[in-house]
């Protein structure tokens, strides 16, 4: 199965994304639980993107393919254009640095990279290209 | 989209957060404890029993006072979160540093037992 999602840069389309992911992922027999999870790694990843590299532009779109090559194997892409937010080269602070420094931001990459098995960037027609694979215990 | 109400209580304030809070909507949270701290509230409680969702940019709200009224020496006590929500606080280990209970009850009796 193949599920595609484009949307413009704004935060008030995170909504949007939290149910597209949600609702192409129905039928796959994913726990409440893990799919409660991966709904949040997206919700990040693209919050993420328009913040940091679209400056919330809702001009600027962001491509969402889910790819589910295999029963218990789940891919998501994020497809854009312009600067590449590459949260390998990001080293998320230490949760008390945190609070210490009354921090808002920075638990976001700490969610994804603690709910997928893997992240990785690439270049595809010019383009970025944001992986993330999610392996399902059925 | 996220609906919040502030009602007080046994001189507590309890903030009770409605709906989703994301990146687009984290802001509304933050104001309700910012006003709550800034009208003087010795306890703050928040009601999480009808709060569907949340990513970082909310719980990043959380942390963020944690210090803050740690100094002030306010206790807020957050309760009544569904397993869907709790379950990021605890991906991400922030169970300890917050103060959580299941219910009303519960917040308030700690609330009263931290604010000694």
């Amino acid at each position: 199965m193949n599920y595609q999602y484009n949307i413009g840069c704004s935060l008030s389309n995170l909504k949007g994304i939290r149910e597209f992911v949600r609702n192409s992922l129905k039928g796959e027999g994913v726990s409440e639980v893990d799919l409660s999870a991966i709904v949040l790694a997206l919700d990040e990843m693209c919050s993420n993107l328009m913040i940091h590299a679209h400056h919330c532009n809702p001009d600027h779109l962001l491509e969402l393919h889910i790819d589910v090559p295999a029963r218990g194997k789940i891919i998501f892409e994020i497809v854009d254009d312009g600067s590449v937010f590459d949260i390998n080269q990001f080293h998320e602070p230490e949760i008390d640095n945190l609070v210490h420094q009354k921090r808002k931001g920075g638990l976001g990459i700490r969610l994804v990279k603690a709910i997928m098995d893997n992240v990785e960037y690439l270049r595809r027609n010019d383009r970025n290209v944001c992986r993330l694979t999610k392996d399902i215990k059925l | 989209m996220v609906h919040i109400k502030r009602i007080q209580e046994d001189g507590a304030d309890i903030i009770s957060v409605i709906g989703e809070i994301d990146a687009s909507s984290s802001i509304e949270l933050d104001l309700a404890i910012a006003r709550s701290v800034g009208e003087g509230f010795r306890k703050i409680l928040v009601d999480c029993s009808a709060l569907e969702y949340i990513s970082s940019a909310g719980l990043g709200v959380f942390m963020s006072y944690i210090e803050e009224l740690r100094e002030k020496n306010i206790p807020m006590v957050i309760y009544g979160m569904k397993e869907k929500v709790a379950n990021t606080f605890q991906i991400l280990g922030l169970a300890d540093l917050l103060h959580i209970t299941e219910t009303r009850e519960e917040a308030k009796s700690l609330a009263n037992e931290l604010s000694v």
